[in-house]
């Protein structure tokens, strides 16, 4: 059974639970306290110890219920071809007797798997499936390309290439076992190859997902499939609690200069109230102020789409954020972002002034005349465009003014830099009243750039 | 028989429970069973209202042993949450032992000798007399176990986490001019947590993860039952159906376990035999704590009336 929890345990580390090893203790100590009768404690028990999140909860219960399940789905399997068997037998009981006399005497003929398959001894398949996955160290499957090799190498445990040797040389001396014999070892593959998906469900999970992820941290936003927009915003997500966890810690921080009396009374009782040991007051950091202006025609939509999704979701470290779309002119689209979620807001936004041919002068304009206020001297501003502006008055004086008014002002750009400034982009223009300027095309260069920002105010 | 044993157990952690009034789930009964046989904290997260700081309450009452609470909150420290010196005290007995001094040191011929004779009576001012025990120390200090309970631990600051573990883990505490000190009865430590901030992994490592949510329509009538006795069952059946209805809605604040409660105890006080519009409209600000959950609600009252009533004909 020890065997058996070593291998729930790195299942779980699967499903992308986080089981240290001393949690593992901890869980052994534990489950040597409930036993393994009642499946229902058993599984609170596993609950209450490894995982430590509500969704490492329904992680590990999902995996759980799939890993103690595992051995019933091959019964039930072997079940079916029995019920398949019989019924087929109704049909034609006179071919079936014959059959079954013609297995008996063949028997000493063929080799021990065929044996334990015309004897259709369930529970003797499960055990040797499960034996000859041990011996092919399935646990250690990671991707579904994996999966032909697993199973090739189980069925080769279980000594299948006896088992076509049998059939070869009955299909001459005996076909009607020969055929039973087929069709036995197509049950088996089948099942094998059911034990084998479970197994990549079980222990493959995390590894698949971070591959994943990671392709998709790399492909440029702009150009991604229909299909992963919502793998993207999945992983969108979690870079945001990422950076969520990493960001939102306690925002205090010494202010040497101003004494607070009352705590240096106290820390000092002990010297009769002569002050030793100084202590300060302490001041609360900035959050952080964001102004977003984001550029939402055409190719820049996409990368728009993401980069306002990251920053709605830093509510814990960033409480302060306003965010401005446009092309031809310019909307506060902060209230559509917060009220709806991300398809539909960014659907409306697309309706109200998507679209359009960017007009960068003008929809600075816009912003100067109306928001020009919400710039406070602790702002970010950050602006998400290709600066592409259709050959239009680029108005790089309002530019100007937005960065002399704010903290930083930050300047990404989509398109790499090796064609800024070529045709109509006036990146290099702007580019001289931007604090930085950066690069901004895939997922990963997102939470490096956002993670930059939300660090100044640390 | 030793396979038995365990889940015997947990029905009377159950039972032993639900003696004091509070009616735990089969996974809070592990929890506490558990807890108690491998000797670790409970980290007990979930949202306000649904009987997390009664359950350490419930715990110490069955148990019959003292529960010392510990109410975390920003910049709570060492000096109060662990141990402090009695500082007025130091000084009162240094005036009043100044005389003595004479005395002690009356033989001494020199410094040095002074100093040696001195030394003799080694550091009275830091000792056990002159330490004033905070919540963390005198659950320590427990001759027959106590149950410790931290409540809203993320509340505090992140360094007062790390003050935690070592009393978590070993039930031991360190003070530099004394030494360790160990727990006399190892206490049952309970901490909970309205995940207002996602707490530190060394902490969560050394607790049992307990996570309480909503309760089941069926768990929360009986908790109902037990804590307001005078309520007529199909009242109680259609006012639990209610709320279950109202926590579908997509609220600021969803009405937990202690508003269930209360909410009974004001439809007994005003007598009502069954739920109707009227008495929901005049009551559900026991229930929803914002004037625009109210709105929210106020449309949905009779259509969640009747589907409550529903249930109650057939279960």
């Amino acid at each position: 059974m020890r065997e058996n929890l070593h291998r729930f345990f790195r299942a779980a580390r699967g499903a992308g639970v986080r089981v240290s090893p001393a949690e593992s203790i901890d869980a052994m100590r534990a489950v040597a306290q409930v036993g393994f009768n009642d499946r229902d404690i058993l599984r609170d028990t596993f609950l209450l110890t490894l995982a430590k999140t509500q969704d490492e909860k329904r992680a590990l219960g999902e995996c759980f219920d799939l890993f103690f399940s595992q051995p019933e789905p091959q019964q039930e399997n072997a079940e079916q071809n029995k019920t398949d068997d019989n019924s087929e037998s109704g049909a034609n009981p006179s071919a079936d007797e014959h059959g079954d006399n013609a297995g008996g005497a063949a028997n000493e003929n063929v080799g021990p798997l065929a044996q334990m398959l015309l004897s259709q001894d369930r529970s003797a398949i499960s055990t040797a499936i499960a034996n000859a996955s041990g011996a092919a160290s399935l646990p250690d499957i990671r991707y579904f390309t994996q999966r032909g090799i697993f199973q090739t190498r189980i069925l080769d445990a279980m000594g299948i290439q006896r088992l076509r040797d049998d059939i070869d040389e009955q299909t001459t001396r005996n076909p009607a076992l020969a055929e039973r014999l087929q069709e036995a070892l197509n049950g088996l593959r089948g099942t094998v190859r059911d034990a084998v998906s479970q197994a990549l469900l079980l222990y493959g999970r995390e590894e698949a997902e971070n591959l994943r992820n990671e392709i998709l941290r790399n492909a440029p936003l702009a150009r991604i499939e229909p299909r992963q927009v919502e793998q993207m915003r999945a992983l969108i997500r979690q870079i945001a609690r990422r950076l969520r966890e990493r960001y939102s810690k306690p925002r205090k921080r010494q202010r040497r200069g101003h004494l607070d009396v009352r705590r240096t009374l106290r820390r000092n009782a002990a010297w009769g109230g002569v002050p030793f040991l100084t202590a300060w007051k302490r001041k609360h950091r900035d959050r952080p102020k964001i102004v977003a202006l984001c550029d939402v025609s055409g190719s820049v939509a996409r990368v728009s789409d993401f980069f306002l999704l990251l920053i709605h979701s830093l509510h814990e470290v960033v409480d302060d954020v306003r965010s401005f779309a446009f092309s031809g002119h310019l909307i506060e689209v902060s209230d559509i972002l917060e009220s709806n979620s991300p398809e539909e807001a960014m659907k409306e936004i697309m309706s109200k002034v998507g679209f359009g041919s960017s007009d960068y002068g003008n929809s600075f304009a816009d912003f100067e005349d109306n928001w020009m206020s919400a710039i406070t001297p602790q702002t970010t501003v950050i602006v998400l465009g290709d600066a592409r502006s259709n050959n239009l008055d680029p108005r790089a004086d309002i530019l100007r003014r937005i960065g002399e008014r704010s903290k930083r002002l930050v300047w990404l750009n989509p398109e790499g830099r090796m064609v800024w400034g070529f045709g109509d982009s006036e990146m290099p223009r702007y580019a001289t009243f931007c604090t930085v300027v950066r690069q901004c095309a895939t997922a990963q260069q997102l939470e490096r750039a956002v993670s930059d920002i939300v660090a100044t105010y640390q | 028989m030793a396979d038995t044993r365990p889940t015997a157990s947990i029905e009377a952690v159950e039972s032993g429970l639900a003696a004091q009034g509070y009616i735990a789930s089969r996974q809070i009964a592990t929890a506490v069973y558990l807890s108690q046989q491998i000797e670790k904290p409970i980290l007990v997260e979930g949202p306000a209202g649904v009987g997390k700081t009664e359950l350490a309450k419930a715990i110490a009452a069955w148990r019959g042993m003292k529960m010392i609470r510990l109410q975390c909150y920003e910049g709570l420290d060492e000096a109060k949450a662990l141990y402090e010196w009695k500082y007025a005290k130091q000084l009162l007995y240094t005036q009043i032992l100044k005389d003595k001094l004479g005395e002690v040191l009356g033989g001494a011929q020199s410094l040095a000798a002074a100093l040696d004779q001195l030394h003799t009576f080694g550091d009275v001012f830091f000792s056990k007399e002159f330490v004033e025990p905070r919540p963390l120390l005198q659950a320590l200090e427990q001759p027959a176990g106590c149950v410790l309970l931290i409540d809203e631990i993320d509340k505090s600051d992140a360094e007062f986490e790390s003050l935690l573990l070592e009393i978590l883990s070993d039930f031991q505490v360190t003070i530099p001019e004394l030494g360790t000190v160990s727990a006399v009865a190892p206490p049952t430590v309970i901490l909970t947590s309205n995940s207002e901030r996602d707490l530190g992994d060394a902490l969560k490592r050394r607790c049992l993860h307990l996570h309480i949510g909503f309760p089941e329509q069926k768990l929360e009538e009986r908790i109902v039952e037990s804590r307001v006795p005078g309520i007529s069952q199909t009242l109680r059946k259609q006012m639990v159906g209610f709320i279950h209805e109202i926590r579908s809605l997509d609220l600021k604040k969803l009405p937990s376990v202690s508003e269930a409660i209360d909410w009974a105890r004001v439809l007994v006080l005003l007598q009502a035999s069954e739920l109707d519009h009227e008495i929901v409209k005049d009551t559900l600000n026991v229930l929803l704590k914002y004037e625009a959950d109210i709105e929210a609600a106020t449309p949905q009252i009779s259509s969640f009336i009747a589907k409550a009533s529903r249930q109650g004909v057939f279960s």
